[in-house]
């Protein structure tokens, strides 16, 4: 019977194209929106690193002034960075399976390898070993550097998949020479495809910033006397002569995250962080009531607002579109079927059944849905392609959200078979009801 | 066949009540071939509706082929409709975008017949009312004539026990009225009980009995006795 519906209901789209025209354009407009919007959201708002959500936490202590929290917005948390002897007090602690302190460099990257472009300035992560195993970043060529180049420092340096491809070809680079401004430092690994989006791990310029270009032992900081290239914030009045007046002061402008294999690995980080605090309360730091947190990422993505309150109201409105969409297309709906009544009264007096009736309106409801929600995806795809095309730049950023998967497909589905039964559900149960001797005599 | 006993409907707006049936009883025996007639506004159409189980009613008994309808759920009174009922419209009711073939599969659908039984059902209706060369044309390249006979085959296709045909002639000529009531009768002799709702007398006068609504009720009720079959109406104008 179900093909016999669908039969009959590809006869009566036919009947009417320009009325089919409309209804299949509203529904797959509706869902073309939401899916863009979706698409985009969750993107956005996705973990990059879910696979470790219960291993990998940002690590952040309230070391901010006592008078005022770090942040107006946020006056719960506490300041995202630490302080440079902070951020080295929590990587030295032990406990961690990995732990990871960071900031944002900058400089001219270059080569002396033949055929090599010209120097370009860049991004270049100053950060500890841990790094790689931690984020779970893929190598194409080579590998990391050990923990003991981080104390040396050891001139290493690991160099993203584009870097290679820029001053080297391509080619395996391990063990030739990246010149980072003035000093040479030899390749021990290059990146495959990464960037993650949203770029967690840093949130301070922007949640789809620039990658880095290349990777540099932390130990370089004190060495080189490297500033960060992100945010650097000071709140308290200090003498700030030398590069070690720096690295005691409480502004704040590392990153710190760790990895810890299970619940009791994070008691044990959480004890110590409190334990860290109190003692350093004493002489007379972190004046603030204690605020010392382990954050997994999809939180940390959240105290950041990383996806805005715009975002969330783009997805009402989409939503608030397409209710439109598929108000218009119940009224079309109901007009049609009322329009072809007298068939349905020939019908029922033929032996159909009211839900004979309502099944095979319906059907007729899902095959407009199923050819709307096909044009729909068609049109989210030509969609997400100009959005693309509108913000593309050389490292993806925000464009690199901005693909259909399988996440965006399921809901494409499920917005498909919702907006069969909510556009095709009170029609055909109308004409359902309707009496058919009255419909038999207006034939 | 049919036996109405004491039906009553009734019609209510805001402000008026119409009793368009009341206390209205009629029996029809197996193989009889009864004519309804009656003014307008008499009654015939709610009777025609109620019979064919598309409206209900509010009192009274109605038993089809010894099924009480009364209180019977939507999909039982669809189901006995289809399996004992064939419908004759006076504008026909075919669908226009079905073609002739799949108008008088409609009801075979609906009683979910294997599709060999319906083909050889749909070819064997359409022969009798001699239209099987037209099976894949449309309502709308058939004369009005043609079109009442798919309506008939459309009709007997199921083999129904009963059929209603209201004013089937009503929209023909002469000479298509007179072949579709010889091929009632034709299909009556074969055993189907047939109600002709009509209010042409000619007509009236072909079927072996005459039933008069008048205001809602049947004007001279009388349990049914076996009638001779008049003379056919060609015999009876070349008389």
């Amino acid at each position: 019977m179900f093909g016999y519906y669908v039969k009959l209901a590809a006869r009566s789209l036919r009947r009417n194209p320009g009325i089919t025209s409309l209804m299949v354009l509203a529904i797959a407009l509706g869902i073309a929106v939401c899916v863009i919007t979706l698409t985009v959201y969750h993107g956005m708002s996705s973990n990059p690193l879910w696979w470790k959500n219960d291993r990998v936490y940002a690590v952040t202590l309230d070391s901010w002034d006592p008078e005022e929290p770090a942040d107006d917005k946020h006056p719960d948390l506490p300041p995202p960075q630490l302080t440079w002897r902070d951020a080295e007090a929590v990587t030295a602690s032990g406990i961690p399976l990995r732990a990871v302190r960071m900031f944002k460099g900058f400089g001219v990257v270059s080569s002396d390898a033949a055929g090599s472009v010209r120097p370009e300035n860049a991004i270049v992560r100053v950060t500890s070993a841990d790094f790689f195993g931690l984020f779970d970043v893929p190598f194409r060529h080579g590998g990391g550097w050990k923990a003991a180049a981080d104390s040396g420092p050891e001139p290493v340096a690991v160099l993203s998949r584009e870097t290679n491809e820029r001053f080297f070809g391509g080619a395996n680079s391990v063990g030739r020479t990246i010149r980072w401004d003035d000093r040479a430092f030899r390749v021990v690994g290059v990146l495959d495809d990464w960037h993650p989006a949203p770029n967690f791990y840093d949130l301070n310029n922007g949640a789809f910033d620039e990658p880095e270009a290349m990777y540099v032992p932390i130990g370089w900081a004190p060495v080189l006397e490297l500033k960060s290239a992100g945010n650097t914030n000071c709140w308290k009045p200090e003498e700030i002569k030398t590069y070690a007046d720096f690295m005691a002061s409480e502004c704040i402008w590392l990153q710190a995250w760790v990895e810890l294999p299970d619940s009791a690995a994070r008691v044990r980080m959480q004890g110590w962080l409190d334990n860290y605090v109190a003692t350093e309360r004493k002489s007379g730091r972190f004046q603030r009531p204690d605020n010392n947190r382990l954050t997994p990422v999809d939180q940390w993505l959240r105290d950041n607002d990383v996806v805005g309150n715009d975002n969330r109201m783009l997805i009402a409105l989409a939503f608030a579109f397409l209710s439109v969409c598929l108000i218009n297309t119940v009224g079309l709906l109901l007009a049609k079927f009322l329009g072809s009544a007298s068939i349905t009264g020939v019908r029922r007096a033929l032996g159909a059944s009211r839900r004979q009736v309502f099944l095979q309106h319906l059907a007729e409801a899902g095959l407009l849905a199923g050819v709307g929600a096909g044009l729909g995806v068609l049109l989210s795809l030509l969609g997400l392609y100009g959005l693309r095309a509108m913000y593309a730049s050389p490292w993806g950023g925000v464009t690199s959200v901005m693909h259909v998967n399988a996440w965006s497909l399921a809901v494409t589905v499920a917005l498909a078979v919702g907006a069969a039964l909510a556009a095709g559900l009170y029609p055909a149960w109308r004409i359902g009801r309707l009496a058919p001797s009255v419909y038999l005599k207006s034939q | 066949m049919l036996a109405m006993r004491h039906i009553s409907k009734v019609f209510r707006t805001d402000l008026i009540e119409t009793h368009a049936l009341r206390d209205f009883s009629l029996e029809v025996a197996e193989g009889e071939f009864v004519a309804v007639t009656g003014p307008s506004g008499s009654g015939k159409t709610t009777f025609l509706n109620v019979a064919g189980l598309l409206e209900g009613f509010d009192s009274g008994t109605y038993l089809l082929d010894g099924v009480d309808t009364s209180g019977l759920a939507d999909d039982a009174r669809s189901r006995l409709r289809n399996e004992k009922i064939g419908f004759i419209f006076q504008s026909f009711n075919l669908i226009p975008d079905l073609d002739i073939f799949d108008n008088v599969d409609v009801p075979l659908r609906y009683r979910r017949m294997k599709a060999a039984e319906r083909r050889e059902r749909i070819a064997s209706a359409l022969d009798l009312v001699g239209l099987a060369s037209r099976a894949h044309h449309l309502p709308s390249q058939l004369s009005g004539g043609q079109q009442q006979r798919v309506a008939i085959a459309r009709a007997i296709a199921g083999d129904p026990k009963f059929l209603l045909a209201d004013e089937p002639t009503g929209n023909l000529d002469s000479l298509m009225a007179r072949q579709v009531m010889d091929l009632l009768e034709q299909i009556n002799e074969m055993g189907t009980t047939i109600v002709l709702v009509t209010h042409d007398p000619e007509l009236a006068r072909r079927a072996q009995r005459n039933v008069q609504i008048v205001d809602g009720q049947v004007s001279d009720f009388r349990p049914y006795e076996p009638h001779a079959r008049p003379a056919p109406m060609a015999a009876a104008a070349t008389a």
